[in-house]
């Protein structure tokens, strides 16, 4: 495959709750231990991305969290007076009438502006080469293909002015699949793989390329088989019984937990087949599994990271 | 009776909320099932989320923005004979929108100049918080249409689903804002240069003049509608805050959703609006804590071969056994590791309202009808 990490800037999407922000912190991580200096931005602010690395709250203002490892959060009013003072060259704006106000009325009444200053600070960063990847915990799949859209949308409604003319290069980056990719995240369930498949369908209006499916929270195989018929046979009453008195207290939780854990494989399988099925086969689908993990800390991230990079 | 029996027979309007991908439309939809079959009237299941399975588990080919009904034959093929009727309707942001300017526009060419104005359409399809205005906006047209006994709403996916309860008074506020007014003033008047303002002239090089027109133009046109508006935010704002709405906030076991749900439910109590029930979904069995049994699977992963070995030979060879005992063990021990986080998370919940209710991990997808109800039992137990 053309390698995940060779491109610039990553959009990290999925369903909510599917574990987008695990599999965004992951993928940073791997790439700064592969030697990328790394910026992991958290779009939709859920303000937990920091604990992903165990490193304090993230602002607008990047900071080095790791080794090579730059974790920050969009701020579009931040973005606007970064914008403002490096783009167009207006350091005094700033300084003109309650910005903070004038910036919510505009970012109310205009569509699209909210998510051009998002989709434009990362683009910038691209662009500026102060990081080799930049990697975007965006928001979830409604609302995405409206971000990745921004610059178009922005050029229909807007036909003269400094906003327009920026979307020509924010396009350009968006669209050169060498560049920008989207990650779809999905866990092996009913919806998020629903919303997976719904979502690459709404992508190919975009012209923003799709890099990878994430599957994350994959169940191990539990049994063979074979030993399936083993399992059957050690869950009749008799056997239990046997069991439980050899291993000196009661077995039946310790089969009912196996069951379970048999029966979600299963149900889960299906929808991997959907999912599948579903996709273009030269897609690259990776798998992570499910980490049965104390915490969502460091180290729930390290491992992570470890899958990710198996999987590449 | 039973609690949330109780809580759907006295309610007029039940708004479940939470997280994403924490079970809400399910939620919504098992307790309409429900008070359909079991407490009779209209029910009717207001939802954003276009899931085609649940269509299919309402025995529905599709619904959308009208109300459709689940038939009776539907509920007869799995043997139950609701008392009521069960309805359901998704929410089309881009219809409800159009509804309400008919609605709310002075005249039929105001009324086709909004509709046709570009700006008005990118507002309407993209713009988010669009979206928590009108599923309120189109509960109160439903609630006060008086059809229904009971609406289940089921909320947007909000990043804070605070925010939709937010969405009349914001609404409100925006259409009296002063910044609208400053923006508007110029292309009312014709008599004051306002361009030579520093105000316009920067926001004219950012944005250009005739985007600044289109916007004055559209919100213009919009303050005909003003009056109606504001008005009608405030009657959707009463019946939120009325006794006969109640709020069921869901969440899973999980660190993040918790959070939110937490947040939420202050947020109600903030705002004095009230806090029906929590449920708590998908949350693994209780055996899964149980410490004698971890005993047993501790010994299983450390040495299998000896209780292998003490089970008749009909069971399996021997060292294929063994296998099977330790990756029984193993799992028992990986699962028994998230049981007991949210057991943890569970003591933690730092409020507790007056219901709490757990649905179990559900182990197959919810296809039918009967899927629906079997949800429904649970909450109901």
């Amino acid at each position: 495959m053309t390698g995940l990490l060779d491109r610039r800037l990553l959009f990290v999407t999925g369903k909510g709750g599917v574990g987008k922000t695990t599999v965004a912190a992951g993928l940073g991580l791997l790439a700064a231990r592969s030697g990328l200096r790394t910026l992991v931005c958290e779009v939709d602010a859920q303000g937990n991305l920091a604990d992903f690395f165990e490193a304090g709250p993230t602002s607008f203002k990047a900071r080095e969290v790791q080794p090579s490892l730059w974790a920050m959060s969009m701020d579009t009013e931040e973005s606007l007076k970064e914008y403002l003072s490096l783009q167009l060259k207006l350091p005094l704006l700033s300084r003109i009438g309650p910005l903070a106000k004038t910036f919510d009325f505009i970012a109310t009444a205009a569509p699209g502006v909210r998510e051009i200053l998002t989709v434009g600070k990362l683009a910038w960063e691209v662009r500026a080469g102060h990081y080799d990847l930049v990697i975007a915990d965006a928001p979830a799949t409604g609302h995405i293909v409206g971000q990745l859209r921004a610059p178009e949308a922005i050029k229909e409604l807007i036909s003269v002015g400094l906003v327009r003319d920026q979307t020509e290069w924010m396009t350009e980056i968006l669209t050169d699949a060498r560049q920008t990719g989207v990650v779809i995240v999905a866990s092996p369930e009913e919806m998020p793989v629903t919303e997976a498949l719904e979502l690459i369908d709404r992508l190919a209006e975009t012209d923003v390329d799709v890099a990878a499916i994430i599957v994350n929270r994959v169940l191990p195989e539990l049994f063979s088989r074979g030993e399936e018929e083993i399992f059957e046979q050690l869950r009749k009453p008799a056997a239990v019984k046997a069991l439980s008195a050899a291993a000196g207290g009661p077995a039946g939780p310790v089969l009912e937990a196996a069951r379970l854990a048999v029966t979600l494989r299963r149900t889960r399988a299906g929808h991997l087949e959907r999912l599948r099925a579903g996709v273009d086969p030269t897609l690259p689908i990776l798998f992570v599994p499910e980490l049965f993990a104390r915490t969502h800390g460091m180290r729930a991230t390290t491992q992570v990271a470890e899958r990710l990079g198996e999987e590449l | 009776m039973r609690e949330i029996e109780r809580l759907l027979a006295a309610k007029e309007i039940v708004v479940t909320c939470g997280a994403g991908g924490v079970g809400k439309t399910t939620t919504a939809a098992a307790l309409g099932s429900m008070a359909a079959v079991h407490l009779g009237g209209k029910v009717l299941v207001l939802t954003v989320d276009p899931a085609r399975r649940l269509a299919t588990a309402m025995g529905l080919e599709s619904f959308g923005n009208v109300e459709t009904q689940v038939s009776p034959e539907a509920f007869a093929e799995i043997g139950v004979e609701p008392r009521g009727e069960l309805w359901a309707a998704m929410l089309d942001t881009k219809a409800s929108w159009d509804d309400l300017v008919r609605r709310h526009a002075p005249d039929a060419k105001t009324r086709d100049a909004i509709l046709a104005n570009p700006l008005y359409q990118n507002i309407t399809g993209k713009f988010v918080q669009s979206h928590d205005y009108i599923a309120m906006e189109r509960l109160y047209e439903l609630h006060t249409s008086g059809t229904y006994d009971l609406i289940i709403v089921d909320t947007p996916p909000t990043r804070h689903a605070i925010d939709f309860l937010e969405a009349p008074e914001r609404m409100a506020d925006f259409f009296s804002s002063k910044f609208l007014r400053l923006l508007i003033a110029p292309y009312k008047s014709r008599f004051v240069n306002f361009a030579s303002r520093p105000f316009y002239s920067v926001a004219d090089r950012i944005l250009g003049s005739a985007f600044l027109q289109d916007i004055a133009e559209f919100f213009i046109l919009f303050q005909s509608m003003y009056d109606g508006f504001v008005e009608r935010a405030r009657a959707v704002e009463r019946v939120l805050e009325d006794r006969r709405t109640a709020f069921v906030v869901v969440s899973t076991l999980e660190a993040a959703p918790v959070d939110e749900a937490e947040f939420f439910i202050e947020a109600l109590s903030a705002k004095k609006l009230h806090l029906g029930a929590l449920v708590l979904n998908k949350v693994l069995p209780d055996y899964l804590c149980d410490d004698d049994a971890a005993k047993v699977a501790r010994r299983l992963c450390h040495d299998a071969a000896t209780a292998a070995a003490a089970l008749p030979k009909t069971v399996g060879p021997p060292d294929e056994v063994e296998r099977v005992l330790g990756e029984l063990g193993e799992s028992f021990l990986n699962f028994q590791v998230v049981a007991k986080r949210e057991a943890e998370q569970r003591a933690e919940l730092a409020v507790k309202p007056d219901i709490v209710v757990s649905v179990p991990y559900q182990d197959r997808d919810i296809y039918d009808l009967s899927g629906l109800l079997a949800v429904g039992e649970i909450l109901w137990a």
